[in-house]
């Protein structure tokens, strides 16, 4: 139990600040995930065909191919891609990226493509009714969008995006490969070095399931606020 | 990205396709087996076969698929009496570890899709054939368990694929499947576009083949449910 501890002899904060780190790229990833999401969505909805074809091939990309060699391409050939793209403006330098904004960037793009497909669903699902209604009713693109559209689509996609959001936390696990120190990263070290990986990947383990369960209780309560406007069967 | 040296590397990256494929389909097919049992107990009136399903799903739903494989591959093997026992025969083989992994997940969710499958089965079904006589395992393998599968079916088939990208997870305890061969060849050429992007074709490819498969089942399975063609009258 001394491994366990507190200060100087013990992995103890280290695990804790290890925790933040996974939470910390957790967010990020899904809150720039919500943007590719939202976004995603909407073009997944648009009248240009050009535009749904292209993000046909981005959800089925970034939903068929490993997690795994989405980070491993985006760790060993990120800053290659981006030297490329600023090649085309004239930058000429080295450029690199940090573990951290790698990790975000391929679990968001991971994560968006999700999400795409969650918005859209529920996009999808508000019944065409209502539209016609609020149409008739006189209101303009934008005050449709904000009184039917958004409060309903949060309702019906928030039981998606809550499953989103467990994936993403348990798909920060994967970024260790890239040497970024979050849980399983520093497990893997603390195993190491103590020569008791059974103890350190429990305790991954068990900060992971407190992790999953919180939130997950916390959008459990989010679904019910939600939908406190609708009649439970 | 150099097309030349990316037709190069496709019979090496497919030498490890095998190994995705048998690691997909063994723990697929036993996990499927288990799923069947973990959601029939997980449905049982008794609490003391419900509550370890439970549990059991709660763990290995909350905690990522890596966190476990190493679990299994490297934590089970810090006990002396566990290297001593016969079980060290199975765990110290990182393919076996992998398996037993990956057979674990998806047993923990399909689990819960069969047991939703299972809960779809409307008790008129059940009531209508005990009421011909049918009853225990009878009644589950002709009425109950064909519709449940039926229900479930879809995602199901989204599990496999979640499954057929989780085996690149065995890369990382030093498989050489597609995933561990693309990062071998990156790691000799310097070239991670070229490795990657292959890898990543081939298994968009068996993607789509496993989601057409299941798609087809699908369709054989609903045959009831659709249009009867019209006869032609002279």
């Amino acid at each position: 139990m001394d491994l366990l501890a507190f200060g100087k002899t013990g992995w103890g904060d280290e695990m804790a600040l290890a925790t933040l780190a996974t939470l910390a790229v957790a967010v990020c990833s899904f809150s720039l995930a919500l943007i590719i999401g939202t976004l995603g969505a909407a073009a997944k909805l648009s009248r240009l065909r050009f535009i749904r074809i292209l993000l046909d091939c981005y959800t089925t990309v970034a939903r068929g191919v490993p997690e795994l060699l989405i980070i491993y391409l985006l760790f060993f050939g990120g800053s290659g891609i981006l030297m490329f793209v600023a090649g085309m403006f004239g930058y000429k330098g080295y450029i690199e990226v940090n573990a951290f904004t790698i990790g975000v960037v391929a679990i968001a793009l991971i994560n968006g493509a999700y999400q795409t497909e969650v918005f859209r669903g529920a996009v999808l699902s508000v019944p065409p009714g209502q539209i016609e209604a609020a149409l008739a009713a006189g209101m303009s693109d934008r005050l449709l969008f904000f009184r039917i559209l958004v409060p309903q689509v949060l309702r019906l996609a928030l039981p998606g995006l809550g499953n989103c959001w467990l994936s993403a936390l348990k798909e920060t696990a994967l970024i260790s490969v890239t040497g970024l120190v979050e849980i399983m990263r520093q497990a893997q070290v603390a195993a190491g070095s103590s020569q008791m990986p059974f103890l350190f990947y429990i305790v991954a383990a068990c900060l992971f399931l407190f992790l999953t369960s919180f939130s997950g209780y916390g959008f459990r309560r989010a679904e019910r606020w939600a939908s406190r406007g609708t009649r439970s069967v | 990205m150099d097309p030349v040296f990316m037709v190069k590397i496709i019979p090496r990256i497919l030498s490890g396709a095998w190994l995705t494929v048998l690691l997909a389909t063994l723990s697929l097919s036993t996990g499927f087996l288990l799923a069947i049992f973990a959601a029939l107990m997980r449905r049982s009136r008794f609490i003391l076969l419900s509550a370890p399903i439970r549990a059991y799903v709660f763990v290995i739903r909350g905690t990522p698929l890596l966190v476990q494989l190493f679990f299994i591959y490297y934590g089970l093997g810090q006990f002396e009496i566990i290297r001593q026992s016969f079980l060290w025969l199975v765990l110290k083989s990182p393919f076996w570890c992998a398996i037993i992994a990956l057979t674990i997940n998806t047993t923990a969710y399909g689990s819960e899709i069969i047991r939703g499958g299972l809960e779809s089965v409307t008790w008129g079904e059940v009531e209508a054939a005990r009421a011909i006589g049918m009853s225990g395992f009878l009644l589950f393998k002709r009425i109950v368990f064909p519709i449940a599968i039926r229900q479930a079916l879809p995602a199901y088939g989204n599990e496999v694929t979640l499954m057929i990208k989780a085996t690149s997870l065995a890369s990382t305890i030093t498989i050489m499947e597609m995933t561990g061969i693309a990062n071998a060849i990156m790691a000799e050429n310097y070239r991670p576009m070229e490795a990657f992007v292959v890898a990543g074709a081939f298994y968009l490819a068996f993607n789509f083949l496993m989601t057409r498969i299941t798609q087809w089942i699908e369709w054989q399975l609903s045959g009831h449910l659709r249009p009867t063609k019209p006869i032609a009258i002279s």
